[in-house]
């Protein structure tokens, strides 16, 4: 039922895709080791040298690799090859401390094309498809990442990048488009709008796919977007760090996502002891890449959780699925595509002397998007007698979110118990949504 | 200037009856009380004896919870009464946030105002007006 890219590599028996993996992670912590300092210190703190690392099993005694390692290195302090082999940057939002840098090699970004054309194949790309990406593009890796990927399909791209949401469905609708990329919540905001615009685009657009990624995605929200626009909708996962979209993808039996294992091994281990769960049991989700010449990573946390599918996929894909990522360990969160710190709320409201440093996000369903509200409490001091004032106390600080964060977040001035204050770590959000 | 005590009340179902009973739990007596409201949270005015009191013992509820000054003007219980008044604040360009009438014996009403200029209760005595005093207000 399914076309592949790389038939040879995306059905592999297992014997010989784990032989590759193997060879492949013996080759890569020998050269971390080498040239990466902070891994010759890990390994050497975890008493593990390159040499023990004989069997994939073994992929368990070397160290972790955090965020906040990346953070430390800021910026090239990971990079494993010289400035000249370096052909591109990708960073991850750092608002809060030092962003996360990724830099790729030719070959790094000739893989990273590879895997994110795989899952363009098995949502029926071939070369005459037109894909438009309307993933933003720039340090993020989501518009580079898919317009890297249809170009290696030999797909026509139409590099929008996101926003001006009228000329995404013009050009969609004149354009003959195939093939969606972006955030679902995005694609669900080109569909209204088509719909608002006056056209049925399930019957009236030739698209008949989507591959959308970097937010979570409900099954409920899956089915509104294949429904509003009459496509087929592929959940595509990657993050920066490991690489960016394409780590991971549905194929058309939307039953799990595969894992590029050419690639990347994937662990499911327990958050908490770091332990790895047997297949099916939901973890933290751990990367190694095998392949990565400029930012290699050794079991990097990801925080997002999921759980390894047990059995074949009928599509014939011999690489092993995840499952959709259900959440996040960590509190960074992703409001239709835009990702979010609490840390950045935190300082804006610390830049208004009327509002108190205890606040509350709110996270909820309005139907298929996410809806955030802020509840914020005025300092004790705070003239709050005239209702003109606190509206417009309120409007300033939504509009000071809106251009700090990029996102629409309704502030509401509560009762100081509210809130609820915490003696340990607060609870600063509160995430109401809907998981389908 | 008479004291008014102003609550912020979140406008949700029971917080208003909640900060009643936290007022009345201090053994202190409402006299009148005021609501201006939003789709999201209410200001409470209330007049009550003792406001500081009040305040005190709400703002140990975990509310906020301030005493305000605010203008009381005796205004005659016939037609045109308030209108005279606002006109006249309006001609010495005082402006009114808000305000409000109650009324505690049978001549004439106690207008309320929160106004941004309180030199002007000097030229209200001279045009004739009766001022409320907080001692009046919670005696009465």
């Amino acid at each position: 039922m399914s076309s592949y890219y790389q038939p040879e590599i995306e059905t592999m028996p297992r014997d010989g895709l784990q032989a590759l993996q193997l060879e492949r992670l013996k080759a890569l912590v020998a050269y971390v080791y080498e040239r990466i300092p902070f891994y010759r210190e890990a390994f050497d703190a975890a008493g593990v040298k390159p040499s023990d690392i004989n069997a994939l099993d073994d992929l368990s005694k070397l160290p972790f690799t955090a965020k906040q390692d990346l953070r430390d290195a800021y910026p090239f302090k990971m990079f494993a090859v010289g400035r000249d082999d370096v052909v591109r940057i990708h960073a991850s939002s750092g608002t809060t401390g030092n962003a996360t840098v990724v830099g790729y090699t030719q070959n790094d970004l000739k893989n990273w094309g590879d895997c994110f054309g795989r899952f363009l194949v098995a949502a029926g790309a071939t070369t005459e498809s037109v894909v438009q990406v309307a993933y933003g593009y720039g340090l993020f890796t989501g518009g580079l990442g898919a317009h890297q990927g249809a170009e290696a399909v030999g797909c026509t791209v139409v590099p929008m990048s996101s926003g001006n949401t009228k000329r995404q469905v013009q050009f969609m609708k004149d354009f003959d488009t195939d093939i969606l990329c972006c955030t679902p919540s995005y694609a669900l905001l080109i569909a209204d709008t088509a719909l608002e615009e006056g056209f049925t685009p399930a019957t009236d657009f030739k698209i008949s796919a989507a591959v959308l990624g970097a937010e979570p995605c409900s099954e409920g929200m899956r089915q509104e977007i294949q429904t509003k626009l009459g496509l087929k909708m592929l959940d595509i996962y990657g993050l920066s760090e490991v690489m960016g979209p394409g780590v991971a993808c549905e194929c058309g039996c939307q039953k799990g996502l595969h894992v590029c294992e050419d690639h990347f091994i994937v662990e499911i281990v327990d958050p908490d002891t770091l332990e790895p769960v047997p297949d099916g049991t939901w973890g933290e989700a751990v990367f190694t890449t095998l392949t990565k010449e400029c930012s290699p990573l050794i079991r990097y946390r990801t925080r997002d959780i999921t759980r390894i599918i047990e059995g074949t996929c009928e599509c014939g894909r011999s690489f092993r699925r995840i499952d959709r990522i259900t959440g996040r360990t960590d509190d960074m969160l992703i409001i239709r595509g835009v990702n979010v710190f609490p840390s950045q709320i935190e300082e804006v409201i610390t830049k208004f002397d009327e509002i108190t440093a205890q606040y509350q996000i709110v996270l909820s369903s309005k139907g298929p998007l996410d809806h955030v509200e802020l509840l914020v409490e005025t300092v004790p001091e705070y003239p709050f007698d005239e209702v003109r004032r606190l509206e417009a106390l309120r409007k300033r600080l939504a509009a000071e979110l809106k251009s700090n964060l990029q996102v629409s977040i309704e502030v509401r001035i509560v009762e100081p118990k509210t809130i609820v204050r915490s003696e340990g770590k607060a609870k600063r959000i509160l995430d109401l949504r809907e998981r389908g | 200037m008479i004291s008014q005590l102003t609550v912020f009340i979140e406008n949700q179902k029971g917080h208003l009856a909640k900060v009643c009973r936290t007022v009345a739990d201090a053994n202190i007596n409402m006299r009148a009380l005021f609501l201006a409201d939003t789709e999201d949270f209410g200001i409470a005015r209330i007049f009550c004896d003792r406001p500081a009191d009040a305040a005190l013992a709400l703002k140990d509820a975990g509310y906020r919870a301030k005493v305000i000054d605010v203008l009381g003007v005796r205004v005659p219980d016939r037609e045109g009464g308030l209108a005279e008044l606002l006109e006249l604040l309006d001609k010495h360009g005082v402006n009114v946030e808000y305000g409000y009438c109650f009324s505690l014996e049978r001549d004439y009403a106690i207008d309320v105002l929160k106004i941004d200029d309180e030199s002007v209760e000097a030229t209200l005595i001279e045009a004739g007006y009766s001022l409320v005093s907080d001692e009046e207000l919670y005696q009465a």
